[in-house]
């Protein structure tokens, strides 16, 4: 494999792998707080690439407005959805939780099937996001490097805020014990609350990333995505944040790398991929980065 | 209003029937129609029948007897599609019938007729199963594969490329059908397949395939996806700096194409079915069928379901002039001897699998324009 070529599948499997891991953190970040693996993670992705796509066509807003916009929808979204599907069930056996993100995914996306219809629909990409600029033989869009760079931002920012403010404080404090914390006179709700603000807005913005990278939009968009994420997330171990990044960035370089070596087994793309995270289950049962679950005396 | 036009269309096929019947002395031949005249196929169904109608109103008589059609909704349901056949042969007696838009309601109404033995010509059901082991079942549109064949005659010979590349989605039949059709004509005509890639439906990232692709330098690339996920391919070949002809089949289709991928569409070839109201060079049997339709129906343009219908109306008196008879089997087996028959699809024949062989139609895109440039024949 010439160097040239090489260089283009690791463009390639850059922008994929970084988008993995930008959608692998809000997942994770819900599941290390809350231990509730947020299926609609996938669907409030969806609803933030639609929220763009209307504000910038319906409402002629200028696209970065569109994107604010579109991610302070999304967290208040998370909010709601926390309120309404999961709050009633704090207490309920976890299952019950898992469920209930369950039907959430599922109404999110037979909601968007009605009100956005099923048709794909295409998405206006900033021209000097996607101009072609080449590096050394391999060509690539600014878009490749900006997710990266975007995704590391939103993770220093993100692992500011977990460790180094109060309510980050709180997070961690509810992540160990939710009873106690509510016994010291944190507001558990408002707290996660906030978390699923956190972890919609982070969907909106991969969801925004992941458009502009295949500029076409349906209802069942955050599916596919989603479920690659999650499986990201677990790789590195759920939970751990740098771990989700990592984990992303595996999965889409396996993917990528897989086809580049060998071709001729493209159709196994993403066999490839769960073969290896079985593989790093076996080994490693909580991921690559993930902490023993200490059990409680 | 497509309720008042379905009311219309019978009561029309009523009046027509209760003119008719008074004036002459033998019964008429009568000819059953099912096709999806609501529900969600309903827009097909109604173009289609729109087609079946200009054609009785050309040819109205057969054997010096009147046609009578027979038409039912099967209301794009397979059982109403069971339905609808079950009707026409055991209430109505119809010595052949036509329909339908969509296979899985052809394969439902399909499987009626044959145990009935009454002959049924599918307007434009393409999936492979809808005649397969059938002995009364025939379609005057070719099956979906084909069109692969033809892409492979389109891109070697007229366009004389010689290196091919292959994108398929390994989940979808449709996808899988035509490409080999397309690799087993291509490698037959002398052309090389120099990459031979897959994907699995839903995936929205082809950098990797592409570029092993476009590491191996085809002249052109044969993807038959559907739009959306074409239209991405697309856009994702051009940014990585693909400079091949690509090329696609009828699901590529829509309007939508072009919004997805926008200048990357520029010079995308497809197949399609054989009319086009634009098309150029049109053979008089196509244009015959245009101007009946302009005068039938001044206020729209006839599209390819239409001229579907009219061929399947025209078809079924044509196998009943050369059996001389509108007994069911004789019509059943100067149907299966159709050969190189005038249409505006052009020249017809029927296969050993009953399915039709037509040349396909050729799509390009030009200035963000959809155009028709030419026929294949797939060989």
């Amino acid at each position: 494999m010439s160097l040239e070529l090489f260089l283009q599948h690791f463009f390639n499997a850059l922008t994929l792998g970084s988008l993995y891991g930008l959608i692998a953190i809000g997942y994770t970040m819900v599941y290390g707080i809350l231990r509730l693996i947020n299926f609609a993670h996938g669907d409030i992705l969806m609803l933030g690439a639609y929220f763009v796509f209307y504000g910038t066509t319906l409402f002629c807003l200028p696209w970065p407005v569109a994107v604010v916009v579109s991610i302070l929808g999304s967290a208040a979204l998370g909010v709601l959805m926390d309120k309404i599907a999961y709050r009633p069930l704090r207490d309920a056996p976890r299952i019950s939780a898992l469920i209930s993100a369950i039907a959430v995914s599922f109404f999110l996306e037979s909601l968007a099937v009605v009100v956005f219809t099923g048709l794909p629909r295409p998405v206006h990409q900033p021209e000097w996001l996607v101009s072609i600029i080449t590096i050394g033989g391999a060509r690539l869009m600014p878009l490749t490097l900006l997710v990266p760079g975007v995704t590391a931002i939103l993770v220093a920012a993100l692992l500011y805020v977990v460790y180094h403010t109060k309510p980050g404080l709180a997070m961690q404090a509810i992540s160990k014990d939710i009873e106690t914390t509510r016994m010291l006179g944190v507001s558990v709700d408002k707290i996660i609350a906030l978390t699923f603000a956190i972890g919609s807005a982070l969907a909106a913005a991969s969801g925004i990333m992941w458009a502009l990278r295949y500029p076409q939009i349906n209802p069942y968009m955050g599916v596919f995505p989603g479920f690659k994420a999650f499986i990201a997330a677990v790789f590195g171990g759920i939970g751990s944040i740098q771990g989700a990044v990592i984990g992303g960035l595996l999965l889409g370089f396996i993917e990528i790398m897989a086809v580049a070596f060998f071709p001729e087994l493209s159709g196994y793309r993403d066999a490839f991929a769960f073969i290896l995270l079985v593989v790093v289950l076996l080994v490693k049962p909580t991921g690559l980065f993930g902490e023993k679950q200490k059990e409680k005396i | 209003m497509k309720l008042s036009r379905v009311f219309a269309s019978v009561a029309m096929a009523a009046m027509a029937c209760g003119l008719a019947f008074p004036a002459q002395a033998a019964e008429p031949v009568k000819i059953g129609v099912y096709l999806p005249l609501t529900g969600q196929n309903a827009f097909g169904g109604q173009l289609e029948l729109d087609g079946i109608k200009l054609a009785q109103q050309a040819t109205p008589k057969v054997l010096g007897r009147d046609v009578e059609l027979v038409v039912v909704d099967n209301k794009s349901d397979k059982v109403e599609a069971a339905n609808a056949v079950k009707r026409l042969v055991e209430r109505d007696k119809v010595s052949a019938y036509i329909g339908t838009y969509g296979s899985s309601l052809a394969m439902a109404g399909g499987e009626v007729g044959e145990k009935a033995g009454v002959p049924g010509v599918g307007t434009s059901c393409t999936s492979p199963l809808v005649t397969q082991g059938k002995k009364y079942y025939f379609r005057a549109c070719f099956i979906d594969p084909y069109q692969g064949a033809a892409a492979a005659s389109y891109a070697y010979k007229t366009l004389g490329m010689k290196k091919a590349a292959i994108l398929m989605d390994v989940a979808n039949d449709y996808s899988v059908g035509l490409c080999s059709f397309f690799k087993r004509s291509y490698k037959k005509l002398g052309g090389e397949i120099v990459a031979d890639m897959k994907y699995n439906s839903g995936d929205q990232d082809f950098t990797a395939q592409l570029t092993e692709i476009i590491n191996q330098k085809p002249d052109i690339v044969f993807m038959p996806a559907y739009f959306a996920e074409g239209a991405i391919i697309m856009k994702q070949a051009r940014e990585l700096g693909g400079t091949f002809v690509m090329m696609g089949a009828d699901a590529m289709d829509n309007p939508d194409t072009v919004k997805i991928g926008g200048k990357a569409v520029e010079g995308f070839l497809h197949t399609t079915f054989p009319y086009d109201v634009n098309m150029p060079n049109m053979s008089p049997a196509a244009k015959a069928f245009t101007d009946d339709w302009k005068a039938a129906y001044p206020d729209k343009d006839p599209n390819v379901n239409s001229a579907l219908g009219y061929v399947c109306y025209n078809l079924i008196i044509d196998a009943i002039t050369r059996a001389g008879s509108d007994d069911p089997e004789a019509i059943t087996k100067a149907l299966a001897e159709t050969k190189n028959f005038a249409t505006p699809l052009g020249t017809l024949s029927i296969n050993a699998t009953h399915d039709a062989e037509l040349p396909v139609g050729i799509i390009q895109y030009k200035d963000g324009k959809r155009s028709y440039i030419g026929e294949a024949i797939a060989e």
